[in-house]
């Protein structure tokens, strides 16, 4: 593999979240929401998570965030360990890593304008002595944020209720882009967004990545989006990652049987090849995540488990150049 | 698919009388559904798919909504008309609906024995007995394991898949002649979708039921349907058979719907193509094409008339002034 400058390094990250039944009782079980994941995003690039709901998407960013404080494992930013820093040095670290959230409606603070939102982190930022600004500057920047979001300006002084939705995702796009980071976590980014709406932000995002040389964490269910966007995808099934590889590997050879599976499932808009195609319809539900497994998640809706998937669990290994999947189809117990 | 129509819709009116003026939430919508056709809306939020649908079976909250005009003939009688028992002994029996969410549309406090029963005893005139082995054998068709025993648990005991299958089986416990489905997989994984698709797909041929697909995937309505209206701003822009929309799409809305979708099977490299702006707000809309602002084929008699609908070969139609001969003659 050639070498790539790693800016974000994820080290058996877990993340379990206790099951109480009363306000002050033990823990009796947990939630094995992120259980080991391991993977490096590289600077510039932008890597996909794709999963289906509850496999541990938005945990894993957020517990990269520090919004949650993992269990265990650790997060590289720049060589720091986010997950062993103190206040103040994770603040300074954020200024690098910034979040995009799902829902456009509820990331907002609907009190705050446009304007006030978007220059929040940099005022956080002053107010810790993290940086310098007068307010020109501040507004200066604002104004010139939103034009690079798409806003007029004069949006400034209105109320996040009186934007739609693709353009509430623009101010959130650009709040993230306030203080220059260098990685963006973007969460489900343009899942709530109608389609035509959807394309806009998408090439935003590109366009973005392309001034500012950012790096994303990019995270959704649409295959087809994580497709367009990504220049590597991670497949995350039940809280580990099941495959990583080269976006264009990825989709013309996958190998995990999810995988597989979920590509065969994704509809695509053109009837000539629907009547076509060859479905994997798995059968039965993403198990609950409230156990941990012996052997390999996703044994139980496999249609090409062995024996030993129910005991051992596969590890994520390299089987061609840049492309790692855990599974025994491919590689054989140690 | 056969010839015969069972419903058709002729010049629908819904509008919402809210504080800022009239919300024209549909506004002159006409289709056809033929006995066993499966037949696709596709729309952004707030063409008015959904009101489409909820009008056809009466259940627009009134006030503030108010059918303003049109017709919705089932099997030639206007249900519009209809008195609320008449409307009742066709909705649910003759005529079901699924929704999007299935969490919400089941009743929490209830088993799903109580709730499937209740449908099959009212509908079918079985006794109750009859109506559970009925409601069994359905949940059966669905998919359910164990359905025997599954019959008497609560909804939250069943995944939102299961209770998308519960919903099927329920919506087509009274062997109904038409099912609208409204955004029935939306709010489920993509493997849970293709599951629930290939289900629907499979009991209504089986059964003979006529579908009305809502959705504003065209993934999903390419694989699922025969026809396909095409709905922007409370109207339908385009219409015809599921292969000519995508191959050769006429309105320019539809076409850049569909070329703005990143596909799975295809390289997209560069930008994706996107319509620019946003959709209209349908309160007080002034009389012209809505998606002129939007369009990249705009011309004068855009701004001024709504276009009218120009019929094509294999019975697809679009209205656009693109097609009509007024336009070129003005």
């Amino acid at each position: 593999m050639p070498d790539h400058e790693i800016l974000l390094d994820v080290r058996g990250l877990k993340m379990h979240f206790p099951i109480r039944t009363g306000f002050f009782s033990k823990a009796k079980n947990f939630i094995y929401a992120v259980d080991g994941v391991d993977f490096q995003v590289r600077k510039g690039e932008t890597l996909g998570l794709v999963g289906e709901s509850g496999c541990g998407k938005s945990t894993t960013a957020r517990a990269i965030a520090q919004l949650y404080k993992p269990t265990a494992g650790e997060v590289y930013l720049n060589n720091l360990d986010l997950t062993k820093a103190n206040g103040q040095e994770l603040l300074a670290a954020r200024k690098n890593m910034q979040m995009v959230f799902q829902d456009p409606y509820a990331s907002l603070n609907p009190r705050m304008t446009a304007g006030d939102i978007i220059a929040e982190p940099i005022r956080i930022f002053k107010k810790n002595g993290l940086m310098e600004a007068s307010k020109d500057e501040i507004d200066d920047r604002v104004e010139q944020l939103m034009e690079k979001v798409g806003l007029s300006r004069f949006f400034k002084n209105r109320y996040p209720h009186e934007f739609s939705g693709g353009q509430r995702q623009r101010i959130g796009i650009a709040r993230a882009l306030a203080l220059n980071p260098e990685l963006i976590l973007c969460d489900e980014p343009v899942s709530a967004l109608d389609v035509s709406i959807q394309s806009q932000i998408l090439n935003l995002f590109r366009d973005l990545q392309d001034e500012f040389g950012l790096t994303y964490l990019f995270i959704a269910h649409d295959l087809s989006v994580i497709k367009y966007i990504s220049t590597r995808v991670a497949v995350m099934y039940l809280g580990l990652i099941v495959e990583i590889a080269d976006a264009g590997d990825l989709y013309k050879n996958p190998l995990h049987p999810y995988t597989e599976a979920l590509l065969s499932a994704a509809p695509i808009p053109d009837p000539k090849i629907e009547a076509k195609r060859h479905r994997i319809i798995l059968t039965g539900d993403v198990p609950s995540p409230d156990k941990q497994r012996p052997g390999c998640n996703f044994y139980d809706r496999c249609p090409k488990h062995m024996d030993i998937c129910k005991k051992v669990r596969p590890a994520l290994k390299e089987t061609e150049p840049g492309h790692q999947v855990s599974c025994f189809l491919y590689h054989k117990p140690e | 698919m056969s010839d015969e129509v069972i419903l058709q819709v002729k010049d629908l009116k819904t509008y919402f009388t809210v504080d800022e003026g009239v919300v024209k939430a549909v506004d002159g919508v006409s289709f056809e559904l033929h006995r066993g056709e499966t037949l696709g809306i596709v729309g952004e939020s707030g063409s008015g798919k959904s009101v489409t649908n909820l009008s056809i079976i009466n259940l627009i909250p009134m006030p503030p909504g108010k059918i303003a005009g049109g017709q919705v003939l089932f099997h030639g009688k206007d249900m519009l008309t209809m008195s609320p028992n008449e409307i009742r002994e066709i909705r649910g029996n003759k005529i079901s609906m699924i929704f999007q969410d299935p969490m919400t549309s089941l009743n929490p406090f209830l088993r799903i024995s109580t709730q499937m029963v209740e449908t099959i005893v009212l509908h079918q005139g079985l006794s109750k007995e009859e109506s559970k082995t009925k409601a069994i054998e359905m949940l059966k068709l669905a998919g359910i394991p164990a359905p025997e025993k599954r019959i008497d648990q609560y909804p939250h005991q069943f995944s939102g898949g299961m209770r998308q299958r519960v919903m099927i089986a329920m919506g087509l416990s009274c062997n109904p002649e038409i099912l609208i489905a409204d955004e029935p997989t939306s709010a489920l994984d993509v493997t849970i979708q293709a599951q629930i698709l290939e289900l629907m797909q499979e009991l209504t041929r089986r059964l003979g039921t006529a579908v009305i697909l809502i959705t504003h995937s065209l993934g999903v309505v390419a694989g699922m349907c025969n026809t396909i209206c095409v709905m922007y701003a409370g109207r339908i822009v385009e219409r015809g058979r599921t292969e000519e929309i995508f191959e050769s799409p006429r309105h320019p809305y539809t076409m850049g719907l569909i070329r703005s979708v990143p596909r799975l099977d295809q390289e997209t490299r560069g930008r994706l193509y996107s319509i620019p702006g946003q959709p209209p707000n349908v309160i007080d809309l002034p009389d012209c094409c809505p998606f002129y602002p939007r369009c990249d084929k705009v011309m004068d008699i855009c701004k001024k008339k709504y276009p009218p609908t120009v019929p094509f070969e294999k019975e697809q139609s679009a209205a656009c002034w693109l097609y009509a001969k007024e336009a070129q003659n003005a």
